[in-house]
């Protein structure tokens, strides 16, 4: 076994880890609101897994959270926090909604002209946090959570514009044409609301993979992550980097935004579901900023969202359970690399102690 | 009583992979300045650091005063009257000497818990006084020059009563006539009946003040002696560099006469600010042409770094013009430089040079990622990046000799043969050394010097910046002195001593 | 005239008081070096351990199910603080992921315990007297500012927490116990949040799920338009409380509430792209700190 199958083990084994220990507390907290964490548990996996339609569900959860993790994945390998994900696919989701209902066209153009308004909305919300932080060195995090707020109240502003409104109680949009809408994958189950956006997910973790790992993009936006002042040795100009890294993370959380109204409410209200954007955090890091490990992470999330509801609906323990799970998961992944290296320093510490005690000095390389 | 204040018993020390200190014994005098020698990595500092408590020890033990102290710590240290001053200051630039001076031992009002700034401020001026280290005690640190700095972080370890006094390279940032007035203020101390133990590899130093040394090579300790019996024999800085290499060393390179074309860089009015505003560098002009070195000498913060830093593209400066194989800069980005044909080995490798978190053939390319092969359309070619990797790594024994391992897994003597493997492979025609060697072990320092030498005997016209004046005299062909900013003296490299160019660092004989 | 600028003042101060509590809190954590993004959860912990303390205490007397709530309410503070001390001084996890996990896991935790002790999402409590709404919390915050002030620049406790937060390894160097004075500084700063969120529900008069409703981030704008100085954070604290208030004030003007709402949004991110340059935070801010150097 060669040393990087290894290491992909052994982060596997750590993911695990934090899994199960998370469980645990959960189920703590389970048995302190005098619930049966048992019967929580299995309910949360037959939610998720119990048959094709929970199946289906579990897919469709993991959807979104597939955009908003590679997307916080992405801006992480440059070193930056976009914790705005969350308003970069509002305002996207705005945008499809409203070009959704407005534009006639043939379907194959008008979800081209969906996917590429999400793609520069998304990425238009992150710029401004992007040059800030580029030009004026303004840390990313305050500015994107900032952001946030902003497209709350906007997109709430602008969905109550009669020009946009349905007519009605609900502050919700008209709904969008058929020819914008993403295919839905009732094969499956009848009332899912699983579509075709998860497989632009696939295509676009593809895409990711590549630019990163092979394109001379990729390695200087990881470069700028790694050491700015090596970038600048290298010819590489950080500023500019930074802020191409940030846009394309947003263009990635606005393909979100995309997905929920043109594949799952085909119309957007106020206010959006929430989290998905701060999920999106806890998927990139549990996928270790690897776009694939981001899929993995997002199913794993999309599952414990199926679980949650089917718990919510069937016992009486809240779905919020799910979040204390994913809060754990989170906490336990940031703590992974102090506790790998302490593991592995004294591990290696009594090995040469051992050794000096011997007098082996040959073995050792001085 | 024993005669010795210290002793350090069977000391180890491991990191990881690397074993820094291996089965040290170290006995101290009272009284008495005791060196401690060796090159950069041999490790005197984490000896050092393991007396003052900031690593504990793998195994051995520590005799203070004939005490064993056990679980040492800095505060322990303290109390024991053990003061160390850093290699690297231990100051805390937005507070002010006096706050810097007493964190840790602050005088307080009764118990209450609250600073008595007046016990403090008097306490720092009478013992200013007595050792004559003048600084003004509500001066932010930040504002204050490197030799005013160091005075803090003495003044520090005075504040505390320490007996037993250890200086890290205290001299590696002074200027020759900044070190003889330290050296006045450790000899007042040692009169006064403190010991000292002086970490450095300068040898002249050694042989001047001290009354004891102990060597140091590759973590164990090679031999201890008395410094008047070192003086008695007919060369004793050879007799020390001997000790401390282990085998005969060439203190300088052998090269041939320089025989300079035309010039592959012509620098006019160059004026830099730093980050602060400050000007650094003042309206400098020079020359270099093909088949020459030229040594920029000068000690470190006298503008050195935001020269070259403008120079390569990496610091606009205020004014001046650079142009280089004919082709005229513009200061804004490093990849022009690199494209007229120029190379540069950065002077911090960890800051400029390498990526540590990347493996190395990711490094090779630091710089040339825009170049065919290895790069087209957008996209890398890893088969050529990986091949040009192997080669190198070959050609310039680079170890481990892999190019999958993360820079940071490799020694910085390997790091910086890394660096001057993908710099020396652009055929440069201009190159830019700065501090090539620092802190890279003999053998990898006799290398990198005849890779320089060999450049240049093909044309190559390099820049060198050093704050090694050894390294300067050895290599140098002109030797250019800069002080405050200026170019103030040029020196046709034939008979020039250390003094002599030491009064032109100081600023003095302009 | 003169009594709309009273009430808006008025309402300048209610709306100050969570910021004013969670401004101090994060100064007291950042200074010593220590991101905290996690004050949004702890005023929703506040808001939830004051009220549920107090609605489970119903019908004893009020000084009672007040003086449990408030103490109830540190020791939450303390108890989520120390847990977040763990995770990013002792475990070395990134601050800022931890920061937003906290925030996770308090919004979860509140509404599980509020749904399982009050079967529902959001539940009313027992009458707090005015004077503690009008009189006891702002006072207690205008103590706070001045004590803060005064430990910062005056004692040896506040010396050595400055010293930590811009270089940890030269205090480590001077004998300072550079992880104990992080404890200490987060643990104060749980503590004060919670507090101060406690107020959010006492002036509701009742707990709602996320009540805290971004005043934990605005809070965090207002330490760092107040360029992390106790003087700073204190007037950032009361503009951004006035721009929260005169919110429903100009309901249904001209100006859309939604861009109303917007404003102090708009302004943090404008000051901080104007200030830059002037506003830096604590040098080790944000870093943990690794005793074994590497070189």
């Amino acid at each position: 076994m060669n040393s990087k199958t290894k290491n992909i083990l052994v982060e596997l084994a750590f993911s695990v880890l934090a899994i199960i220990i998370s469980f645990m507390i959960g189920a703590i907290v389970i048995l302190f609101i005098k619930g049966n964490p048992l019967e929580v548990f299995g309910t949360m996996f037959s939610g998720a897994f119990g048959s094709l339609s929970n199946f289906a569900d579990t897919l469709e959860y993991a959807t979104p959270l597939m955009f908003t993790g590679m997307a916080v994945a992405f801006a992480f390998r440059a070193g930056l926090f976009n914790i705005g994900a969350e308003g970069q696919l509002y305002a996207a989701a705005f945008a499809v909604a409203v070009v959704g209902f407005m534009l006639k066209l043939p379907p194959f153009l008008h979800i081209t002209v969906v996917i590429l308004t999400a793609l520069i909305v998304g990425g238009l919300w992150a710029y401004v946090p992007g040059v800030l932080k580029a030009k004026l060195g303004v840390h990313e995090v305050i500015t994107t959570i900032m952001m946030n707020y902003i497209a709350l109240d906007l997109t709430n502003y602008l969905t109550m514009r009669n020009v946009f409104k349905q007519p009605g109680q609900i502050p919700q949009t008209k709904d969008i044409l058929h020819s914008a809408q993403f295919g839905t994958m009732t094969f499956l189950s009848k009332y899912t609301h699983l579509n075709s956006g998860i497989i632009i997910a696939v295509v676009v973790a593809v895409i990711v993979y590549f630019v990163i790992a092979r394109m001379k993009l990729g390695y200087e936006i990881k470069v700028t992550g790694y050491n700015s002042n090596a970038a600048a040795y290298g010819g590489i100009n950080n500023k500019n980097k930074l802020i191409i890294a940030m846009v394309i993370s947003g263009a990635i959380a606005g393909l979100a935004g995309a997905e929920q109204v043109a594949g799952v409410m085909h119309h957007f209200v106020s206010p959006f579901p929430v989290g998905i954007g701060f999920m999106g955090i806890a998927v990139a890091l549990l996928g270790k900023n690897d776009p694939f490990g981001v899929i993995a992470a997002a199913l794993l999330f999309g599952a414990l969202s199926a679980g949650g509801t089917q718990v919510d609906t069937m016992t009486t323990v809240p779905r919020e359970v799910i979040d204390i799970i994913q809060a754990i998961i989170i906490l336990f992944v940031a703590s992974e690399v102090f506790l790998r290296k302490l593991i592995v320093q004294r591990i290696k510490q009594r090995k040469y102690r051992k050794m000096l005690e011997q007098s082996n000095l040959e073995q050792l390389d001085v | 009583m024993s005669k010795n204040i210290l002793e350090m018993r069977n000391i180890s020390k491991v990191f990881g992979d690397v074993v820094a200190n291996k089965h040290i014994n170290l006995s101290v005098s009272y009284g008495q300045i005791h060196a401690i020698v060796g090159e950069n990595g041999a490790g005197k500092t984490t000896l050092m650091n393991i007396l003052y408590g900031l690593y504990a020890p793998t195994t051995g033990d520590l005799i203070y005063k004939d005490e064993i102290l056990q679980n040492m710590t800095p505060a322990l240290a303290v109390k024991k009257g053990i003061g160390m001053v850093h290699q690297h200051f231990m100051l805390i630039p937005p507070l002010t000497v006096y706050e810097n001076i007493i964190l840790g031992a602050e005088p307080t009002i009764k118990k209450t818990g609250v600073l008595d700034k007046k016990r403090a401020l008097e306490k720092i001026k009478e013992m200013s006084r007595k050792y004559s280290l003048d600084i003004d005690p509500l001066a932010l640190v930040e504002n204050l020059s490197v030799g005013e700095q160091q005075r803090v972080e003495i003044l520090k370890v005075l504040y505390r009563s320490a007996e037993l006094i250890i200086l890290d390279e205290p001299t590696a940032v002074l200027t020759p006539q900044e070190v003889d007035k330290l050296f006045e203020i450790l000899k007042l101390m040692r009169n006064d009946g403190k010991t000292i133990i002086l970490i450095t590899h300068k040898l002249k130093e050694v042989l001047a003040i001290s009354g004891e040394i102990t060597v140091i090579r590759r973590g164990e300790v090679i031999t201890s002696l008395e410094t008047k019996e070192l003086n008695k024999t007919k060369a004793p800085e050879n007799e020390l560099a001997n000790y401390m290499v282990g085998r005969p060393v060439l203190l300088r390179v052998k090269k041939t006469e320089a025989k300079p074309g035309n010039d592959v860089m012509r620098l006019k009015n160059l004026t830099v600010n730093d980050n602060r505003g400050i000007k650094k560098v003042d309206n400098v002009s020079f020359n270099v042409a093909s088949g020459e070195i030229v040594g920029i000498a000068g000690v470190d913060g006298n503008g050195q770094t935001e020269l070259i830093e403008a120079m390569t593209g990496l610091r606009p400066p205020i004014e001046g013009e650079l142009s280089i194989n004919g082709k005229n800069m513009t200061f804004t980005t490093s990849r022009e430089f690199f494209d007229a044909g120029a190379a540069h080995i950065p002077e911090d490798r960890h800051k400029h040079g390498l990526i540590l978190e990347m493996q190395n053939n990711d490094n090779f390319i630091l710089g040339k990622q825009w170049l065919s092969p290895y790069q087209t359309a957008g996209f890398l070619n890893y088969r050529a990046i990986n091949k040009m990797s192997d080669e190198l790594i070959k050609n310039y024994d680079i170890r481990p000799d892999t190019y999958k391992v993360k820079a940071r897994n490799l020694s910085g003597g390997n790091q910086q043969k890394l660096i001057v493997a993908r710099e020396m492979t652009r055929q440069p025609k201009f190159l830019i050394a700065s501090q090539p060697t620092r802190g890279v072990d003999i053998g990898a320092i006799e290398f990198i010097h005849k890779k320089i030498v060999a450049a240049r005997d093909g044309g190559c016209g390099v820049l060198l910046v050093s704050a090694e004046l050894s390294e300067i005299l050895s290599l140098s062909d002109r030797i250019l002195i800069m002080f405050d900013g200026k170019i103030v003296k040029e020196f046709v490299n034939k008979g020039i001593t250390e003094k002599e160019i030491g009064v032109y660092m100081m600023g003095s004989g302009a | 005239m003169f009594s709309t600028i009273l009430v808006i003042a008025l309402a300048t101060i209610q709306s100050s008081i969570p910021l004013l509590f969670a401004g101090f809190a994060g100064l007291f954590s950042e200074r010593s070096g220590v991101v905290n993004i996690a004050l949004e959860g702890f005023l929703l912990l506040g808001a939830f351990s004051g009220a549920a303390i107090m609605q489970a205490m119903n019908g004893s007397s009020q000084t009672l199910y007040i003086t449990a709530g408030f103490l109830g309410t540190i020791v939450a503070g303390a108890l989520l603080a120390l847990l977040f001390a763990v995770v990013v001084i002792t475990l070395k996890a990134d601050q800022i992921v931890s920061g937003v996990a906290i925030n996770i896991f308090v919004g979860g935790l509140t509404v599980i315990l509020s749904q399982a002790f009050f079967t529902a999402r959001s539940f009313n409590f027992p009458e707090v007297p005015v004077f503690i709404k009008t009189y006891f919390f702002p006072i207690l915050a205008l103590l706070i500012a001045a004590v803060t002030y005064f430990v910062l620049y005056k004692t040896r406790f506040g010396l050595r927490l400055r010293a930590v937060g811009e270089n940890p390894l030269a205090a480590d160097t001077l004998g300072v116990n550079v992880v104990k004075m992080r404890y200490i500084a987060v643990i104060i700063s749980g503590v004060l949040a919670t507090f101060g969120g406690a107020y959010i529900s006492i002036f509701a008069g009742s707990f709602a799920k996320d009540m805290s409703a971004g005043r934990g981030y605005i809070a965090l704008a207002a330490l760092i338009f107040g360029k992390w100085k106790p003087k700073g954070v204190f007037f950032a604290a009361l503009i951004f409380g006035f721009f929260k208030a005169i919110e429903q004030f100009l309901q249904g003007g001209v100006i859309p509430t939604q861009f109303i709402q917007m404003i102090p949004y708009l302004m943090t991110i404008i000051t901080l792209a104007g200030f830059i340059g002037r506003a830096t935070p604590p040098a080790a801010d944000g870093i943990p700190y690794e005793k074994e150097l590497s070189e």
